[in-house]
């Protein structure tokens, strides 16, 4: 089968229940400047991968695997996939 | 008796650990390139602090996969001793050789300081020269060295006496105004379950010459020395 280029993209964010400084002090500053009904914020980080597949569950099957392997830390972190789509 | 410093692009304390370990010790070390396939008959090896691959992704998450780390968890396993300090204690975590992660100060900055530390356990190969609860001063510098686990570790490692280190203040007291970033249990450095591969954010290696005041970290290195010349 023709494999052809699909485009992901994951996002991974501190996992829930544990210390977000970084989450935290941008809620204090959203406050500050008055947007006072922010409740929390989580600040992670948003990886776009463009890989090669056969279909697009083999793409999104493989990027599981990248994030468990590297891109998302399993001690400290959580990581969501979005659907794979065609580059 | 040989230590081996293992360089990675990025490191930045592996001069420091040579000069502890030749000029004040007076022992034998060797670089490791990252990408060696052999450890060079070391005993020790230590892995350095910096930021190796400039920190991206993760501290740490990036140099675990240098080919040198694969001989460096097979010493492990041997049994062989492993001291990773400050970046290479984030190094350790990622390759799984030690449990936890350490993840942004909890005060968002980077930290450079010179902090106390009590030492909360003399039964191992690292700490067999200090006595329990003497309190250090050791140079620390950092912006992710806070220390989390989940709590069946946590209680694992305090169960086995695998927190070797905690900060604390003058006093030896652990309290909040003497943690410098958020660390779990005031955690600043910890044993594997064999009790061989040290992981610490304190830099001992810095703190080996009385030129630059105490030099507590020094029995640290003769704890080593003492064990390996048995």
């Amino acid at each position: 089968m023709k494999h052809r280029v699909y485009r992901i993209a994951v996002q991974i964010v501190p996992r829930a229940g544990l210390l977000d400084p970084q989450g935290n002090t941008v809620t204090g500053a959203l406050h500050s400047l008055g947007f006072k009904h922010v409740q929390a914020v989580h600040v992670g980080r948003h990886i776009i991968i463009e890989t090669e597949a056969p279909d697009a569950l083999e793409a999104e099957a493989s990027v599981q695997a990248m994030c468990e392997k590297l891109l998302a830390n399993p001690v400290t972190e959580d990581f969501e996939i979005t659907s794979a789509v065609p580059a | 008796m040989k230590f081996g410093i293992v360089t990675f692009p990025g490191s930045n304390c592996d001069y420091d650990a040579y000069r502890a370990v030749v000029d004040q010790l007076g022992a034998q070390a060797a670089y490791l390139w990252h990408k060696a396939d052999d450890l060079d008959g070391v005993d020790v090896v230590i892995l350095p602090g910096g930021f190796s691959y400039g920190d991206y992704l993760r501290a740490g998450a990036i140099a675990r996969f240098s080919p040198i780390m694969r001989q460096v968890g097979e010493h492990a396993r041997r049994g062989g001793p492993v001291l990773a300090i400050c970046n290479g204690f984030q190094i350790a975590c990622e390759a799984g050789l030690l449990p936890g992660a350490l993840v942004r100060n909890a005060g968002m900055r980077f930290v450079s300081d010179v902090v106390h530390l009590r030492v909360e356990s003399q039964s191992t190969m690292f700490t067999s020269e200090y006595a329990v609860g003497s309190v250090l001063r050791i140079p620390i510098a950092h912006g992710e060295g806070r220390y989390v686990a989940d709590s069946s570790t946590l209680a694992r490692l305090e169960d086995d006496g695998h927190i070797a280190f905690r900060y604390c203040d003058a006093s030896g007291a652990i309290t909040d105004d003497s943690n410098p970033n958020g660390s779990m249990r005031g955690i600043a450095g910890i044993l594997n379950d064999e009790g061989n591969v040290l992981g610490m954010m304190p830099h001992p290696e810095r703190a080996v010459d009385p030129i630059l005041g105490q030099p507590d970290g020094l029995l640290l290195f003769e704890s080593l020395l003492a064990r390996m010349a048995v």
